[in-house]
C-alpha cells in the first residue's frame, strides 16, 4: 500500500528527518533527537507536522443533530470558536476514535470541523454519511483531510512565536478556543489546543500554503517520537494503542475520559455507557512507574505480586523529563489506586512497579 | 552522513566493536548503531565473571524508540563492566568508541577475534 504523505514530506527529508509509518502516513518521527525535541517543547517551543490527522467538515441544517448523535460530548454547548474533546463510540459504548470537535464561525461554510486520528478519516466520513442517510438528516459531510496541513506549535514560548507572525492578537484565545488568524499571510484555523501538556496552538491551513506557514514558525521541528513521549508524560490516550476498537475495545469510563460522556444527550453508545456508569468499570486506565531498572513497552504484561497477569502496558517509555521509566495501561479497579505495587514483565524479567497518578509530571 | 569507524578495532555485522589488545578486548557498539538507535536510555549488561560466546546475545541496549539485542564479538570472560552506563546510558550516544564502552573481556584462546570485520570491511557495510 502506498503511504499517504504530508505536504512537507520532502522538506522534512531534506532537513534530515527519519520517518515512520503511522496510520497509513509516512511521517517524520525524529528530526534531531527525541530527547532534544522533547526538551524544546517543555522548555521553549517546538513545532510538529501533524498533517496525518484527519479533517471532516459537517455542514447544513442538521449538522448539529448529526454531530450530537455521533459524538459523546454535548456539541450544543459549543459557541462559535469553541472546541471540545469527544469520543466516537459504537452501540456497545466502545471507543472507535477520539477527536476534537470545533464549532466554526457562523459565517463559515461549514458548521463543524472535527479531527479524527491518522487513517480514520475515511472510516469517519463513511460513518457520518451512513448514519445521516439512515436518520434522514440534511447535512453535508466533507472529508477535507487532503486539503489541509496541520501543525502543532507547542511549548511555553509558543504564544510569543505565533504572536510575531500572526496578524491578529492571540492573547484572547483561551484553552480550547479557536479562530481564523492570518499567519504569514495565510488564513489558518488556530486553536489553543495540543497534545503535549504545554501551552500552544494547533493550526489547520490549506495544504497549498504548507511551506509558508511552516517556515514562518521557525523553531525546533519535532517528530512523532517526542510527541509520543510528551503525551505519555501527561497520560493522554493514543488511538490504536491505548484503545483499539478491533483488538482492545475500551469504553470512555475505563479509558479515564468519562468527562467526555454527556448522558443527557442522545448518541450512539449512550445506553450502553449509562449501564457502565451505573455498574462501574472492571478495569481502569492508570499510570505505572517502574521501581526496578528497565523500560516498559507496549504489550508487556502487568502482573500482581503473585505473578498473575492482571493487565498489559499499552504505552511505555523512559520519561525524558523525569528520566524514569513510565507506562500506561489497564488494570482491574482493585489495583488502580496510586501506590499499589504491581510488576511488569520486561523481556521475561519481572520488574517491581507502582501504580501512579497521571499526569506523571507537574504541569 | 559519515560515521566514525576507527581502524584500531574490529567489527561485527550487527554493529558491535571489539578492540584488539593482547589478551583482553573492550566491547561496545558503533557510531552507526548509536545513530540508528537514537537516544539510548537503558543498557543491560552481563556481570563480571560471566562467559560470553561469540555471536550470542550478551545484553540489550534500549533507546526511546527501540530495543536491540547485543551480540558478543568474541569468546571470553567478562572482567569489567562499564558501570557508568547505568546512570549515564547517553554515553553510548556521546562517545560510542570511548566513554560509551560496555565490557572488557578476557579472551579465550579461540576468541574468534580474527573472524571479525576490519574497519574497511565494516565501512563498506554501512555505506
Amino acid at each position: 500500500m502506498t503511504l499517504r504523505k504530508p505536504p512537507l514530506r520532502d522538506v522534512h527529508d531534506e532537513r534530515g528527518a527519519t520517518f515512520t509509518e503511522f496510520g497509513g502516513w509516512d511521517m517524520p518521527v525524529e528530526f534531531d533527537s527525541i530527547k532534544l525535541e522533547h526538551r524544546a517543547v517543555r522548555e521553549t517551543v517546538g513545532i510538529f507536522d501533524v498533517s496525518h490527522m484527519g479533517e471532516i467538515e459537517v455542514t447544513g441544517p442538521d449538522a448539529e443533530a448529526l454531530m450530537q448523535r455521533l459524538t459523546s460530548n454535548d456539541v450544543t454547548a459549543l459557541d462559535a470558536g469553541d472546541s471540545q474533546y469527544s469520543m466516537i463510540t459504537d452501540e456497545d459504548g466502545h471507543v472507535i476514535d477520539d477527536s476534537v470537535v470545533y464549532r466554526l464561525p457562523d459565517d463559515d461554510e461549514a458548521d463543524y470541523l472535527f479531527v479524527p486520528n491518522a487513517g480514520h478519516d475515511e472510516q469517519m466520513h463513511d460513518r457520518w454519511t451512513t448514519y445521516r442517510d439512515e436518520w434522514g438528516l440534511d447535512a453535508t459531510v466533507n472529508n477535507a483531510t487532503d486539503e489541509y496541513a496541520m501543525y502543532a506549535l507547542q511549548g511555553p514560548d509558543a504564544p510569543d512565536l505565533l504572536g510575531e507572525v500572526a496578524e491578529d492578537s492571540l492573547s484572547d484565545l483561551s484553552k480550547f478556543e479557536a479562530k481564523y488568524v492570518s499567519v504569514a499571510g495565510v488564513e489558518c484555523w488556530v486553536a489553543r489546543t495540543g497534545y503535549t501538556g504545554e501551552d500552544g496552538f494547533e493550526l489547520i491551513l490549506p495544504s497549498t500554503e504548507a511551506t509558508t506557514v511552516w517556515e514562518a514558525l521557525d523553531c525546533q521541528p519535532c517528530g512523532l517520537g517526542s510527541r509520543d513521549t510528551l503525551r505519555m508524560e501527561m497520560g493522554f490516550l493514543l488511538s490504536g494503542q491505548d484503545f483499539d476498537h478491533e483488538d482492545d475495545p475500551r469504553d470512555p469510563y475505563e479509558a479515564g475520559v468519562g468527562f467526555t460522556v454527556k448522558l443527557d444527550t442522545e448518541f450512539v453508545g449512550r445506553d450502553a455507557l449509562e449501564q457502565v456508569k451505573e455498574e462501574g468499570v472492571e478495569d481502569e486506565f492508570v499510570g505505572i512507574k517502574l521501581v526496578d531498572r528497565g523500560v516498559p513497552r507496549h504489550g508487556y504484561d502487568v502482573t500482581n505480586t503473585d505473578n498473575i497477569v492482571i493487565g498489559e502496558v499499552t504505552s511505555g517509555t523512559m520519561s525524558p523529563t523525569l528520566n524514569e521509566p513510565i507506562a500506561l495501561g489497564y488494570v482491574p479497579t482493585e489495583y488502580a489506586d496510586p501506590g499499589t505495587v504491581v510488576r511488569v514483565m520486561v523481556r521475561g524479567q519481572s520488574k517491581k512497579a507502582k501504580v501512579a497518578s497521571t499526569p506523571f509530571i507537574d504541569n | 552522513m559519515s560515521f566514525e569507524v576507527p581502524d584500531d578495532r574490529k567489527y561485527m555485522e550487527s554493529h558491535e566493536w571489539a578492540t584488539n589488545a593482547d589478551d583482553t578486548a573492550k566491547v561496545g557498539i558503533t557510531d552507526f548503531a548509536q545513530d540508528e538507535l537514537g537516544d539510548v536510555v537503558f543498557v543491560e549488561l552481563p556481570s563480571e565473571g560471566d562467559e560470553l560466546t561469540k555471536d550470542e546475545e550478551f545484553g540489550v541496549v534500549e533507546s526511546i524508540k527501540a530495543v536491540s539485542d547485543l551480540y558478543s564479538p568474541v569468546n571470553g570472560t567478562v572482567v569489567a563492566v562499564n558501570e557508568a552506563l547505568h546512570d549515564q546510558p547517553e554515553l553510548v550516544n556521546d562517545d560510542p568508541f570511548g566513554e560509551g564502552w560496555m565490557l572488557e573481556v578476557e579472551l579465550d584462546d579461540d576468541s574468534g577475534l580474527d573472524e571479525l570485520l576490519s574497519a574497511g570491511e565494516y565501512r563498506e557495510q554501512i555505506e
